[in-house]
């Protein structure tokens, strides 16, 4: 029997997750390993073709080639977002050379692979350990995964595969644009998306890469994002992503009433407290809201007469718009929402593709999140000690993933705008269902019923003291939700541990319990 | 027998669709399906049972068909489902929320007013947030005519449970006849006032006062009323209609009806409707209450919102309808006084208080005579600045 032990933050973890010993977490910055990072084989020129021309037929025979077996992890990228093609094709044929038991290790999960349920539910894939979205959320919620999830925010990703716990044996990097050697990048051709910094790490540790691409040009491929010299087979396919659902249009900025209000009190917060300064920085999701607060950032650039020295991207043609006006001199970008992203970054030197290594790895000699003034991010749960939750709902189902949410927690200034109360169900609750990012790291909570400041910063609270702001406890806010809502039950869980999720060191800060179907 | 009660569907959120079958023997059972069902399903079956019991039902079959509903909502529908089978004077109220005890004034500013659907329960929740001055919870034009029944039980709940904050809490009624019946559901429940649409005459005044004094049993209620002008023999009939009650606090125009009474389209310069508007604004003046314009409907087009108030300002007009809480901010920005108003209206004030103190019968500023009423205009300047916080209680100060 799995013996549970309790975290630094009070949560019951499992010693053992998937056969190997989990580190409970231990608080924000106090895991320190002593160990040198994972180095992946020495390979040498003399196996590989000295022209350079390391094509192959198609994916099933690089994965052959590959040495592909039972149990194995393999790894994917989501910079084809829901319009993604490979992952899938890459289990069926898994599927149909009958092999068992592989690890999924996606940098993300859209819910365009509902299809690989039935390669859970056939044996060929025993877990993920990625993101969760929607139907792979739901599906791994009911206890159906053979077995535990493990839930990563990017730069966790990075810390994993760095650290050597998570080792991929085969990685299938999905590119826009790619040449006989395996340079690629993701700026070129029909599936156009941007960068390709999710598979960086995976370029550079796992033990074969695979570069599939359905635009392959002579060399070389500039720029090379993922470099040709990691990548030991490159195959051409018809298509390896749905262009319209890569990049989904832009997002619109919200017409809910609400969100605008959130929005526009968000960014009201953020000019009182002066947050937003001559030289600042800033990053906003690519949701509706987020995209609102952009555009009332920009307003009050504009009457202020100032500029962002940089903005973290997910771009999108908002934030292109605020740096070819001016407002904003770089955009330091993750991920690329629309075609006026990937245009600006293909043509704009100020537009810069990064990755989770510069932007979040937590093993590194620094990284880029520190130094952001402002992040603007979401939750489903906020607790009264400002501790959120991004992946699970309050009726316990696992539907989100973390992505670069922990991360950002370590922004200069962390500002949850978020509904007081969601469908009936309040969004500020007594305990989170899942602890995804401890409170000492969030800062303000901006709800359409008033702000909440974290008592830890005395400097915002000191700044807004005399503002028409509504400021609030959360312990009001929450007395209000419940006033119109109702205070609702406790979602009804079993005992059966079903996802892990980790902090941004590679500990535990909590699991994820299977949802008790009651019909 | 099955009555059904609410709405459902892929874009509903926030209500609930009920349907109900009483029986003579085989108990209560309550089918709930909802997407907050295991957070709220105790809830909402404790709340299903204590409605049915409280009608004297013991044998019913009852499905709900959830996306979110709170309380206020659900009972509305509910009762609604068992007054279409059970003949009953008897009503099911939840608790008044502590602040809607309260009547209005009559002279409160009423810049914005913003409709609500009257049987739509998430537009409802958060309208209390965005300052609007009123809210008018709507039973009239955006009610589809066989959901008129199921709003009046959804307005009554939400006059009485929801926080709308600052705003003054109005219901526009349907045309009179139809009218006079939503008052039964709307007066015991503190409504502050109500709006009568499409309304042409004084008599029709009349019976809306009477009413509220039959219903509220009270010959001097602080209901106040503000009837809306649609037609051309309405504007004719301004005056009439703004004198016809002490209760009558603000006259309005509805530019939609009346266009397509005159059988002209609606122009964004607004020529068309510039008589009935100087008209009604006139009317109001005579009758010493408050001149308020048609409802902007083009959410989209904030600068042509801009134009528009400031053009309607400029006529008279104290306020207007809006149908977006984003409209709420640009209105009572342009309604209200601006600096060179305030400024100018500070300097006679102040003369005036000099002449006052100095029992001067003659106020004058500079070389130059100011007559009485441009004093009065300047006190109500000053007054609505102080209210809105354009100024300091205590602007005198930086005046001596």
């Amino acid at each position: 029997m799995n013996k549970l032990v309790k975290n630094a933050a009070g949560r019951m973890i499992p010693e053992i997750i998937n056969g190997d010993k989990a580190i409970p977490f231990k608080g924000v910055g106090k895991h320190i390993p002593e160990r040198k990072k994972f180095a992946p084989k020495i390979p040498s020129n003399i196996f590989y073709p000295a022209d350079g021309n390391k094509q192959i037929n198609n994916i099933k025979e690089a994965l052959i080639k590959s040495g592909i077996r039972d149990g194995m992890t393999i790894s994917t990228h989501h910079h084809f977002r829901n319009g993604d093609l490979i992952a899938n094709l890459v289990f069926d044929i898994a599927h149909e050379l009958g092999i068992k038991d592989l690890r999924w290790f996606p940098s993300a999960s859209f819910p365009c692979h509902e299809h690989l349920i039935r390669h859970l539910e056939n044996g060929t894939i025993s877990h993920i350990e990625g993101s969760m979205n929607g139907p792979l959320g739901r599906f791994c919620s009911e206890g159906k995964m053979k077995k535990t999830a493990v839930l990563r925010s990017h730069g966790g990703r990075y810390q994993a595969i760095q650290d050597g716990e998570v080792q991929i044996d085969i990685a299938v990097i999905g590119a826009a644009c790619a040449d006989p050697f395996g340079n690629a990048n993701g700026l070129n051709g029909s599936s156009a998306s941007g960068l390709l910094g999710f598979a960086l790490a995976d370029s550079q540790y796992a033990d074969k890469v695979i570069v599939v691409t359905d635009n392959l040009v002579q060399f070389p491929c500039v720029p090379w994002q993922i470099q040709g010299n990691y990548v030991d087979f490159v195959v051409e396919v018809e298509k390896v992503g749905i262009p319209e659902k890569i990049v989904s249009g832009t997002t619109e900025i919200t017409k809910s009433p609400d969100r605008l209000l959130i929005a526009e009190m968000t960014a009201k917060f953020c000019e009182i407290t002066d947050i937003i300064h001559d030289g600042f920085s800033f990053q906003a999701g690519a949701g509706g809201t987020a995209l609102s607060i952009s555009i009332f950032f920009a307003e009050i650039m504009r009457k202020k007469g100032i500029k962002a020295r940089f903005a973290r991207g997910g771009s999108n043609k908002y934030l292109v718009q605020m740096l070819e006006e001016g407002l904003i001199e770089y955009i330091l970008d993750g991920q690329t929402f629309d075609l006026a992203g990937v245009e600006s970054m293909k043509n704009n030197p100020n537009h810069v593709w990064t990755s989770p290594f510069t932007s979040y790895n937590y093993h590194s000699k620094g990284n880029f999140a520190g130094m952001v003034d402002v992040v603007i991010l979401g939750a489903t749960e906020v607790d009264l000690n400002f501790n959120a939750n991004v992946v699970t709902h309050s009726d316990g189902y696992l539907l989100h993933g973390l992505g670069g949410w922990q991360n950002c927690l370590f922004s200069k200034t962390v500002i949850l705008p978020i509904p007081l109360f969601r469908d009936r169900i309040p969004v500020i609750v007594d305990d989170v269902t899942t602890l995804c990012g401890p409170g000492e790291l969030i800062d303000v909570i901006v709800t359409e019923r008033g702000i909440a400041i974290n008592p830890l910063r005395k400097d915002l609270i000191e700044k807004t003291k005399n503002s028409t702001l509504p400021l609030k406890t959360l312990k009001e806010l929450k007395a209000e939700a419940e006033r119109i809502c109702g205070k609702p039950e406790n979602p009804k869980l079993s005992e059966n541990i079903v996802a892990a999720i980790k902090w941004v060191d590679g500990t535990v800060i909590d699991i994820v319990k299977q949802v008790k179907n009651e019909d | 027998m099955i009555t059904t009660s609410g709405n459902r569907g892929d874009t509903v959120r926030s209500d609930c669709h009920i349907a109900l079958t009483i029986h003579k023997t085989g108990g209560i059972k309550i089918n709930i399906k909802s997407k907050v069902k295991s957070l709220f399903g105790k809830s909402i079956n404790d709340l299903c049972s204590i409605i049915l019991a409280h009608f004297d039902i013991e044998n019913a079959f009852l499905e709900i068909d959830d996306q979110g509903a709170l309380p206020f909502v659900i009972a509305a529908r509910l009762e609604h489902a068992i007054k279409q089978q059970v003949n009953t004077s008897k009503e099911f109220l939840l608790p008044f929320y502590n602040d809607n005890y309260s009547f209005s004034t009559t002279d409160k500013i009423r810049r914005s007013r913003l409709y609500l659907p009257g049987n739509n329960p998430k537009l409802m929740i958060n309208a209390g947030i965005y300052g609007a001055d009123g809210i008018i919870l709507d039973l009239e034009d955006s009610v589809a005519p066989e959901k008129k029944q199921e709003a009046r039980y959804l307005v009554r709940n939400a006059l009485r449970g929801l926080d709308f904050g600052s705003a003054e809490r109005m219901v526009r009624i349907n045309q009179l006849p139809m009218g006079l019946e939503d008052l039964k559901f709307i007066i015991p429940h503190q409504v502050q006032l109500v709006l009568i649409p499409k309304c042409e005459n004084s008599d029709q005044i009349i019976q809306v006062d009477e009413e509220i004094k039959e219903i509220s049993q009270c010959n001097n209620h602080q209901i106040l009323l503000m009837p809306i002008v649609e037609s051309s023999l309405g504007v004719i009939n301004a005056f009439e209609i703004a004198k016809a009650s002490k209760n009558v606090v603000a006259i309005a125009i509805g530019l939609e009806d009346y266009t397509a009474d005159l059988g002209v389209q609606r122009t964004e310069a607004g020529t068309e409707s510039f008589f009935a508007r100087s008209a009604v604004v006139n009317a109001a003046k005579a009758a010493g209450i408050q001149a308020i314009d048609s409802v902007f409907s083009d959410v989209a087009n904030i600068n042509a919102l801009t134009d528009t108030v400031q053009k309607s300002k400029a006529m008279g007009f104290e306020g207007m309808g809006c149908i977006h809480p984003r409209q709420v901010k640009i209105i009572h920005q342009y309604f209200a006084p601006d600096i060179s108003e305030i400024e100018k209206a500070q300097k006679i004030v102040l003369a005036f208080e000099k002449a006052e103190r100095q029992n001067l019968s003659v106020v004058s500023l500079g070389s130059k005579m100011i007559d009485p009423p441009v004093v009065k205009r300047a006190l109500k300047t000053i007054s609505q600045a102080e209210s809105l916080l354009l100024i300091e209680k205590e602007w005198r100060k930086n005046h001596e």
